[in-house]
């Protein structure tokens, strides 16, 4: 299908639909606060002090725009298609999360709330949340889950030094589908005074798309970089997607190019075959959670199935409805790689760029050396490098056996 | 008339409040959820809210998510749910029962197919806890189709608006949320309940059932001076993971618990 300008700004529709994907799948409790949210953001979002606001706070407080860096090592070592690195690992506090951070905390603050809630995987958007909050002065709670705790607890730590409550999450499997469901149990008991931050592109609308909105800056910049830099627009766009909120921001504002090919990256774990993995665009089916009908992962009779990723920030069921969208009129391509794939990755980036990404970014890393080969050395692939890699340390640390 | 609508308007010529238990089915053990059914009827339960097990509860405390950890165990699927129903109507085809769960499960078995059994089996109402009305516009025809009452959700947020479009939507009853929180929280205050129950009631003919925070006869009492119904889950739930042991004391424990709650809403009646 060849997308439109018009097309797209019809998506999603007025009941937060994309396609058969996405809507507002919420108790009754939380109707009100969504209705309140999508109508003051859809005129927020026409407000130029708003704009201006999320616009200069993305150029002085994260330090955006992100660089567009020729790796030219790693194309060389690859061989094939040249590989390009759009640098969300450089944002302040290390990933693309900030973004959405500083555009939602902007909305809490226009909305008038002082208290802020956010769910996360490996810490990057409860860091990112810590950030915002504690540089506007407000109360904020993290919920994670009690196994990601553990596994990130660097990030753990520095949300306390950021003034944030980390609540570990005990329920269920103990990671980020149960602090999101965690999250939103906080959020019906705490409604008027609360500012739910989600993290990545999925939830019950409208925030979808403001997540999207607001990563789009990401796409924008690669485009107008790409053609100052290479004169050009990529060929292809590499991005992990665990939620898919750096994959979005990176691929809407390429959506009309025909021209422009996108892989977005899910955690293969174990193998898909092994059922020990974190990819429901691959191997899962439609089905409704935490707000929105998508892609999930789930056994027979309905009940969400467990996931595994070696990166806490892609080990999640489900999927923005946005991309189940993309994906069924083919307009994206949505591939996995295994947990070792995604370890060499990281190895190979860091060892030929200098350059550590977090575990999550190597699978995009690890996915773009394979596609790589496949193409012309005078086409272009970007990467989405959507985060840095301090964070996982320990995890490699220890799958190689030291004591960090 | 459907069988939820006829028991609530015997009670409402009597004068006298429905008292409407809800168990999680599965737990502690799927063998056990059709006698406690009935233990639950024996007890005074006028209609039983069955609730479906889910992996992902999101509006619900601790208590009701260890209920569907427990029943998961066991591997409670939505089919033997309603299987349990169909054995449940064999000895009692009065006592209406309304299944109470999340989407997902419906989803997954196909809302057609679904609805068929659900109709089939004498299931009489479908509350889905994250489907609000503007979501439900493929399924609700197959429910009015079958007559399945279809009961959703009203919370202390509802504006007017969504009150009148959501009792539209209803029927059998609607379902007040008592107050902003998850279930098992207990933090009701009566008096606002009442103000907005006298509200709903001045928007809609619907009767109205109260839930959340009914925990003991007092506070089934209070409520149910100033609605139709109660709703009583957190507290029964805790009553069976305390007594998973024993199922004859568990029983015992849970008509214990009913039991003073039915005697002090039909003292409201006299």
């Amino acid at each position: 299908m060849k997308l439109t300008e018009e097309m797209l700004s019809a998506l999603p529709d007025a009941r937060g639909h994309f396609g058969a994907y996405g809507g507002r799948f919420v108790s009754e409790t939380l109707m009100d606060s969504l209705m309140t949210l999508e109508k003051e953001y859809l005129r927020l979002k026409k407000d130029p002090d708003f704009q201006k606001a999320f616009d200069e706070d993305l150029a002085h407080y994260v330090g955006r725009p992100s660089p567009l860096y020729f790796a030219e090592r790693l194309t060389r070592e690859t061989g094939g298609a040249q590989i390009w690195l759009k640098r969300e690992d450089l944002n302040h506090t290390g990933a693309h999360k900030v973004n959405n951070t500083i555009g939602q905390a902007l909305l809490a603050s226009f909305l008038g709330k002082k208290r802020v809630i956010a769910e996360t995987g490996a810490g990057q958007h409860g860091v990112a949340t810590a950030t915002v909050c504690a540089r506007l002065g407000l109360e904020c709670h993290v919920f994670m889950g009690a196994e990601d705790v553990k596994r990130q607890s660097l990030n753990v730590y520095r949300m306390k030094l950021l003034g944030a409550q980390v609540h570990a999450v005990q329920s269920g499997t103990k990671t980020l589908k149960d602090a999101m469901n965690d999250a939103m149990r906080d959020w019906v008991s705490n409604v008027d005074e609360t500012f739910y931050i989600i993290g990545t592109v999925a939830g019950p609308h409208p925030y979808p798309l403001l997540v999207r909105d607001f990563q789009s800056v990401i796409g924008r910049e690669t485009r107008a970089q790409a053609m100052a830099q290479a004169g050009k627009l990529p060929d292809a766009l590499v991005a992990c997607v665990g939620g898919g909120s750096n994959a979005i921001g990176m691929f809407y504002p390429f959506l009309t190019d025909e021209s422009v090919q996108m892989y977005g990256v899910e955690a293969g774990g174990l193998g898909i075959d092994s059922g020990q993995h974190a990819a429901p665009l691959c191997a899962g089916r439609p089905g409704v959670l935490h707000g929105n009908r998508t892609y999930l992962m789930e056994d027979e009779n309905g009940q969400i199935a467990s996931t595994h990723s070696v990166s806490a920030g892609l080990d999640y069921p489900g999927v923005g409805p946005e991309h189940s969208w993309l994906k069924d009129i083919g307009r994206a391509h949505y591939v996995s790689v295994t947990d070792d794939e995604a370890l060499d990755g990281f190895r190979k980036l860091t060892r030929v760029e200098g350059i550590m990404p977090a575990l999550e970014t190597a699978h995009a890393v690890a996915y773009a050396m394979k596609l790589a080969p496949t193409m012309d050395k005078d086409q272009m692939i970007v990467i989405n490098i959507s985060g840095r890699g301090d964070k996982d340390i320990h995890t490699i640390a220890q799958l190689d056996g030291i004591e960090a | 008339m459907s069988r939820i609508e006829g028991v609530l308007k015997t009670l409402k010529g009597q004068g006298r409040k429905a008292l409407i238990p809800y168990i999680t089915a599965g737990d502690p053990h799927p063998d056990l959820t059709v006698e406690l059914m009935h233990t639950l009827v024996d007890a005074g339960a006028d209609i039983i809210e069955l609730g479906v097990p889910f992996s992902d509860p999101m509006a619900d405390g601790p208590i009701i998510q260890q209920a569907c950890e427990r029943a998961l165990v066991h591997g409670t699927s939505l089919r033997q749910v309603i299987a349990m129903i169909k054995q449940f109507r064999t000895s009692n085809d009065t006592t209406p029962v309304v299944l109470m769960g999340y989407l997902n499960p419906m989803e997954a078995m196909g809302y057609e197919t679904f609805a068929d059994a659900a109709a089939d089996a004498g299931v009489d109402g479908i509350l889905t806890v994250d489907l609000p009305p503007e979501e439900a516009d493929e399924v609700a025809p197959l429910f009015t189709a079958r007559d399945l009452d279809a009961i959703f959700l009203l919370a202390p947020t509802t504006t007017d608006e969504r009150i009148r479009s959501i009792s539209e939507h209803s029927s059998g009853y609607v379902y007040y949320v008592s107050f902003k929180g998850i279930t098992g929280a207990g933090k009701i205050n009566v008096d606002e309940v009442a103000a907005k129950v006298a509200h709903i009631h001045e928007i809609t003919a619907l009767p109205v059932g109260v839930g959340f925070g009914i925990r003991d006869a007092e506070t089934a009492a209070a409520i149910g001076r100033v609605s139709d119904g109660v709703i009583v889950g957190s507290v029964l739930v805790d009553t069976i993971a305390r007594n998973q042991a024993d199922s004859d004391q568990l029983k015992r424990a849970l008509t214990d618990l009913l039991h003073p709650m039915r005697e002090a809403l039909d003292g409201l009646a006299s």
